[in-house]
């Protein structure tokens, strides 16, 4: 506990790495795109979106296989291969991101956000025991002694509640189980105390038993050291139990967003209620399930129109001309669709057409 | 979809030319199924196992969807294999319609894979990705000695069964195919051989939720048009519950509970069962779980815990269950519902036990 307390209060010491000038958004994001070019293909894999995230605040991204969930990640760190081009405007704790040279990016990359993955083995070095790594991490960003950053990593493990953490500093990656494996990662993550936690799937590898604790353990750090995190997951439960606000994605666009109770109990774009449908809860047992026909696009061509019209069962010729923009249903609750009505009274017109 | 003319598409469980032992013999019958696998040691040490399946038995229904459900590593995929014979058990038996499977007097294992058919949860490894989705659908029959063009006209009958229109789809690659279509593909190719018993290994645990209720869905018409039996196996709780009308709990390679679905997920027995579905993420944004109802990974399977396997994350465990391996028994006379814990056992010696009947305290004195 008191080693928890320990490092809330250095979080909470000088923090040279975020500049004090910038607004009290911690992400700031306006209108991104990120466009894959190479000889064979072109992908629009980010189609537009925008968000901002505060400190303390959690926003989910929940979205199926291909939406451009972990593309959207990887341009906030900048972690995306040459051939990518990322238009808008991506502002990390102050920081514009397209313009950091790459001695500054390196050190934006940990200590104002880092990164965790669904397989620790990517960010893990294989040949180096966890407790080496998360020193030399430490030391090279902070440029403190060799006992000190021993001390923080021995700290760090206790804080995401490895067990016998002395011992287990001495371990190498492959000696360890996966749960311990995933904890160890977002250790090695929080290092170097970032203000914003990008997390992508880190529990989707993981045993029921063993996601609960670390989504649970997620929702406790970021609460006792203030981050800001971005949890991206397909799974609506994980999402639920770590997000404050939800975003649901589609096609490269964030369709709706909203807090977690406006997504859960009135989803307005089709294609959340169609995802909601879907999921197995309770006893469904004998009912046919709901499913989304078709597939989704091929995000070869920019789509011109509402991306989700092809599948969708209320789309109207109007769907596919224009872009959708987002409506408001109230201060926390948008959805991208020319269909302001709720469900129920889009059933209701298609019964009686 | 309309199932093509030659498939059989509205058999009743007595028209079932194959059926040998009429509708109470269960399908299936798996009696003490035992797997260790050794494992390189340190020279001059005991060479380590892993207990990967230790003791397993249950039965099958004709016509019902048995769930196998339970943590990774826990034996779910090696009792699989271990019932389509891909692997030779340590001990056991398997009887298949009355049948014992193997021995003199029995079916062979040829015959076995006739009528029982598998599909894994890796629809991309598991298809040959030179060969064309329908001469994949066909081969197996060819190899079992159908006729090809026979076998290829049958290919693409399964191809339209499964959803998948042939004049589209039969003259791709795995590569041309989404993860859902190739699972379809799976599918298509384990019922080309008229299987009766078809076992489902995490079938649709890589596919997205929305593709994943199509395929649900599929499955279900198939086992209703084809009357068939499922072993359906997944880690995801909510789908097994969907699926199946009786369900098999496994922690590190045994049994711990069996019963009824509903009854199982609503009054589950077994601490790890409890702790398994409390484990499950909410849908209720106004009730998040608030503690994780287990500590720790599971241990792993080369020295399991001796006694109950989960004594050491239980918190119930007391000395009993360090001493003495739990039986699974049924938890009242005639009831379809067993549990495998000490505090089950009337007379066990666990201090919340019922007492043990007078007979047998008498039989012991
Ligand atoms: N390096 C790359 N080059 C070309 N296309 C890419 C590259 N990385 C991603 N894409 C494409 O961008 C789109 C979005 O991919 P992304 O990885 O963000 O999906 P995701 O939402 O994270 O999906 P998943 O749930 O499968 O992880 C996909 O069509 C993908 O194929
Ligand atoms: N061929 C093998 N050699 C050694 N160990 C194996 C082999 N196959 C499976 N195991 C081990 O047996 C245990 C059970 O595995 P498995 O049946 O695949 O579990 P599940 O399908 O429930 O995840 C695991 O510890 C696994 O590592
Ligand atoms: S904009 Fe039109 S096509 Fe898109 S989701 Fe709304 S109703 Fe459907
Ligand atoms: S036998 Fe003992 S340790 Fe095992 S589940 Fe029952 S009470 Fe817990
Ligand atoms: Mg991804
Ligand atoms: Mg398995």
């Amino acid at each position: 506990m008191n080693v928890h307390a320990h490092f809330v209060a250095q979080l909470h010491g000088a923090r040279p790495i975020a500049d004090p000038a910038a607004s009290d958004a911690l992400v700031d994001v306006e209108d991104m795109t990120v466009t894959f070019r190479s000889r064979e293909r072109v992908v629009h894999a980010v189609n537009g979106v925008s968000f901002s995230l505060r400190r303390g605040e959690v926003l989910g991204i929940l979205g199926e296989s291909g939406s451009g969930k972990s593309v959207t990640l990887r341009a906030l760190m900048r972690l995306l291969p040459d051939h990518a081009q990322v238009g808008g405007k991506v502002v990390v704790a102050g920081h514009d991101v397209a313009r950091l040279d790459e001695s500054r990016l390196e050190d934006v990359r940990g200590r104002a956000i880092s990164m965790i993955f669904q397989e620790p083995m990517t960010a893990l070095d294989p040949v180096f025991t966890i407790g080496e790594q998360i020193a030399e991490t430490v030391r090279r960003h902070e440029g403190c002694d060799r006992r000190t950053a021993e001390a923080r990593a021995l700290d760090l493990l206790d804080m995401v509640q490895i067990p016998s953490a002395r011992r287990r500093l001495k371990a190498y990656p492959h000696e360890m189980s996966g749960g311990m494996r995933q904890r160890a990662m977002i250790a090695l993550a929080l290092s170097c105390r970032p203000s914003v936690l990008l997390a992508d799937e880190p529990t989707t590898a993981l045993d029921v038993t063993v996601q609960i604790q670390v989504l649970l353990l997620l929702r406790k750090l970021q609460k006792e050291l203030g981050m800001a995190v971005i949890f991206v997951t397909h799974d609506v439960g994980a999402a639920i139990e770590v997000s404050d606000r939800l975003a649901v994605m589609y096609a490269g666009r964030f369709v709706e967003t909203g807090t977690a109770i406006d997504m859960i109990e009135t989803p307005r774009h089709p294609y959340t209620n169609g995802l909601l449908d879907s999921m197995l809860s309770g006893d469904k047992r004998g009912q046919r399930l709901e499913t989304i026909p078709g597939a989704p696009p091929s995000l070869g061509q920019a789509p011109a129109g509402c991306s989700f019209a092809p599948r969708c069962r209320f789309a109207a010729t109007s769907c596919t001309l224009a872009l959708p923009e987002p409506t408001a249903f109230s201060p926390t609750h948008t959805a991208r669709c020319f269909r302001m009505d709720t469900k129920a009274e889009r059933f209701a017109m298609l019964a009686d057409a | 979809m309309k199932p093509s003319a030659d498939l059989p598409s509205t058999k009743s469980p007595a028209a079932e030319p194959r059926d040998r032992g009429g509708p109470a013999q269960p399908l299936l019958i798996v009696e003490g199924l035992r797997k260790h696998f050794p494992l390189k040691g340190l020279p001059f040490t005991r060479r380590p196992v892993v207990q990967a399946v230790d003791g397993v038995s249950f039965a099958v229904k004709k016509g019902e969807t048995l769930g196998i459900v339970g943590e990774s590593g826990c034996g779910k995929s090696t009792t699989a294999r271990l019932l389509m014979h891909l692997i030779e058990p340590d001990a056991g038996t398997i009887v298949f319609d009355g049948d014992p499977v193997g021995g003199l007097r029995g079916i062979s294992v040829r015959d076995l894979r006739r009528q029982m058919q598998m599909v894994f949860q890796d629809s991309y490894s598991s298809l040959n990705p030179r060969a064309q989705i329908a001469d994949i659908i066909a081969f197996g029959q060819i190899a079992h000695g159908r006729d090809a063009t026979e076998a290829r006209e049958r290919a693409h009958d399964l191809l339209a069964r499964v959803g998948l229109a042939p004049h589209l789809f039969a003259r791709r690659y795995p590569h041309e195919l989404s993860g859902g279509q190739r699972q379809r593909v799976n599918i298509a190719r384990a019922l080309a051989m008229d299987p009766r018993l078809v076992l489902l290994d995490e079938a649709v645990s890589a596919l997205d939720k929305s593709v994943e209720a199509q395929v649900l869905n599929l499955l279900q018409d198939l086992k209703q048009d084809l009357n068939l039996t499922y072993i359906f196996i997944s880690h995801d709780l909510n789908v097994v519950r969907y699926m199946s009308d009786r369900v098999v709990v496994m922690y590190l390679g045994r049994i711990v509970e069996i019963g009824e679905v509903e009854a199982l997920y609503r009054q589950p027995r077994h601490p790890y069962t409890r702790a398994l579905l409390s484990a499950v993420p909410t849908l209720d944004p106004r009730r998040r779980t608030e503690a994780p109802p287990l500590t720790g990974d599971p241990p792993n399977p080369i020295n399991p815990p001796s006694g109950c396997r989960f004594r050491t994350r239980c918190p119930f465990a007391e000395g009993v269950c360090a001493d003495r391996t739990p039986i699974l028994a049924a938890i009242g006379e005639g009831v379809d519902h067993a549990v495998a814990c000490h505090m089950d056992t009337a007379g066990s010696g666990h201090s919340k036990a019922p007492a043990a009947p007078v007979s047998s305290l008498e039989a012991a004195e």
